[in-house]
């Protein structure tokens, strides 16, 4: 594993899961995001920084096949996968648990959709719960679970989705500063333990220089892709660094960016 | 134990209510404050629904009959037409306004016009019992459909699945609760509409038995048609409770929970 934070992204060169290359996506006759080129490593979690409306969200609709833009391509490890949903797995802002399924079965769900029995398909989610920290959980309703749990199991259900990548639109938000805390040390671990490369959507500036390889800054109307930022410092990062000078100028030089 | 203490309370005041009109009804009665052959006593009425219990179980079974057959293709043509209409933004418009205008019209003017065409046999009791319990289980899962959240329809297709596949796992479930709230209110109108339409002419049924008692001036025997109907259509809510209960266990999941943190916060 490389832990220097340049050789990770030189390693990530090599490497490019996902990819999105010049999309420019209009609504109505306007233009939302402009030109966007990203990218994403095997292993990193990159994050999207940016005010609301600059078009966060709907690079991600793109980036996931739920709409066709204008212009540019998705890329899934080198393969065209513009406007073909299913293949780069999204987890909104909301959690989305579905309240009339029991948790496994709101978590299998990505595999009964591609085609897989529904006994099969929990038995083949029933040994992650355990990793995601949902053990005892499967046969519960979703509204028996705490917030952080629920979105435990909806990452779960991401990762079951997904194939090595995920997309996630602001999972922490709605979170309480405690469990969030709590929650980016765990996702971190578990991210690392099952190989999960991630794109993560944040308001909170904090957040994201804690728990990203790289930061993409997104602004202006229509969004683009202003700045890029490397975090160099090792993962996972404590609390202290989040208390360290080194910490204040990364604020510092994105506040000023945005 | 304590889960069925409050549901008890709760239901006190409108069994005491109850009471109190049965109460108020006999004492009408027995002081002659009206006459009996205007409004038989509590007591008569009873005494009425013993003695004719067999004769008014041999009419309510074909009553219940044409109730279940009505509401059965009721059923089921709704859950055609709302599926259809919301698939089809086009029909949705079309007959959405038209649905409207046909409830309306009073069933007791439809019932006539159905019996001229359909003659004294079950054909046009079923019928008038489908048009009436249709609409509400039709514009129940309508809204049920149409009440779907954007996201969750996003999230199933970022996961790949099809029109079909989101009908199933999400759109029909998430519609299940308002289908029953549909449901509930058409099987205590199917027996209603059924009852109406045999008013108008027929061989058997709750409502032939119905007029013919009234022609005898029998208004004992006519209130105790009246109460028996009532039971019926209590008891067949009551089943209906009962199927929604075993169809979404997840409410029953949510209604404990809430009273859980209800009870957690001291409220």
């Amino acid at each position: 594993m490389a832990d220097d934070p340049q050789e990770r992204r030189q390693a990530m060169d090599k490497e490019i899961l996902l990819q999105a290359d010049h999309i420019t996506k209009k609504y109505s006759g306007k233009t939302i995001i402009r030109d966007i080129n990203i990218e994403l490593g095997k292993g990193e979690l990159v994050s999207l920084l940016g005010m609301s409306g600059s078009g966060k969200t709907t690079l991600f609709h793109v980036l996931s096949g739920l709409t066709l833009p204008e212009e540019g391509r998705v890329l899934l490890r080198g393969e065209d996968v513009t406007g073909n949903p299913g293949r780069v797995s999204y987890m909104l802002q909301k959690d989305m648990l579905f309240s009339h399924k029991k948790i496994i079965d709101n978590v299998s769900l990505p595999l009964v959709i591609r085609g897989m029995g529904r006994k099969e398909a929990r038995a083949q989610a029933d040994p992650l719960f355990e990793d995601f920290g949902l053990e005892g959980t499967q046969y519960l309703y979703p509204c028996q679970l705490s917030g952080g749990m629920r979105q435990r199991a909806a990452l779960l259900r991401t990762y079951l989705s997904s194939q090595g990548v995920a997309l996630l639109d602001e999972p922490f938000s709605a979170l309480d500063t405690i469990t969030k805390s709590l929650i980016h040390k765990w996702y971190l671990d578990v991210m690392e333990r099952i190989d999960l490369s991630t794109l993560f959507i944040t308001h909170d500036i904090d957040e994201a220089i804690l728990l990203s390889d790289r930061i993409y800054i997104l602004n202006g109307k229509p969004g683009q892709i202003r700045d890029q930022i490397i975090i160099k410092e090792k993962k996972p990062r404590d609390e202290n660094f989040s208390l360290s000078d080194q910490f204040l100028a990364y604020k510092r030089e994105i506040i000023g960016k945005l | 134990m304590n889960g069925k203490l409050p549901s008890i309370t709760s239901k006190l005041p409108a069994a005491a209510a109850l009471a109190l009109i049965c109460l108020v009804w006999f004492l009408v009665c027995e002081t002659g404050a009206v006459p009996a052959y205007m409004l038989p006593s509590p007591v008569d009425v009873a005494r009425a629904m013993v003695n004719d219990f067999p004769t008014i179980m041999d009419h309510s079974r074909v009553t219940l009959q044409e109730a279940f057959y009505g509401l059965c293709i009721g059923v089921g043509l709704a859950f055609i037409t709302a599926t259809v209409m919301d698939r089809f933004l086009l029909l949705d418009r079309a007959l959405y306004p038209l649905m409207i205008i046909t409830q309306t019209i009073p069933t007791i003017a439809i019932a006539p016009l159905l019996v001229l065409w359909m003659g004294f046999g079950m054909a046009p009791k079923i019928t008038l019992v489908v048009i009436t319990t249709f609409f509400p289980i039709t514009v129940g899962l309508l809204d049920g459909y149409r009440n779907v959240d954007r996201d969750a329809i996003d999230l199933m297709r970022a996961m790949g699945a099809g029109r079909m596949q989101i009908f199933t796992h999400v759109k029909f479930p998430s519609a299940l609760p308002n289908f029953f709230s549909g449901l509930r209110i058409s099987a205590s109108y199917a027996v209603v509409g059924a009852v109406i339409s045999e008013w108008l002419g027929g061989f058997e049924g709750l409502g032939v038995y119905m007029t013919r008692v009234k022609k005898a001036y029998a208004f004992d025997k006519m209130f105790a048609v009246i109460i028996f109907i009532v039971i019926i259509s209590l008891l067949l809510m009551a089943f209906v409770n009962l199927l929604s209960r075993v169809a979404m266990p997840w409410v029953q999941v949510e209604k404990r929970q809430d009273l859980a943190s209800a009870g957690e916060t001291g409220k």
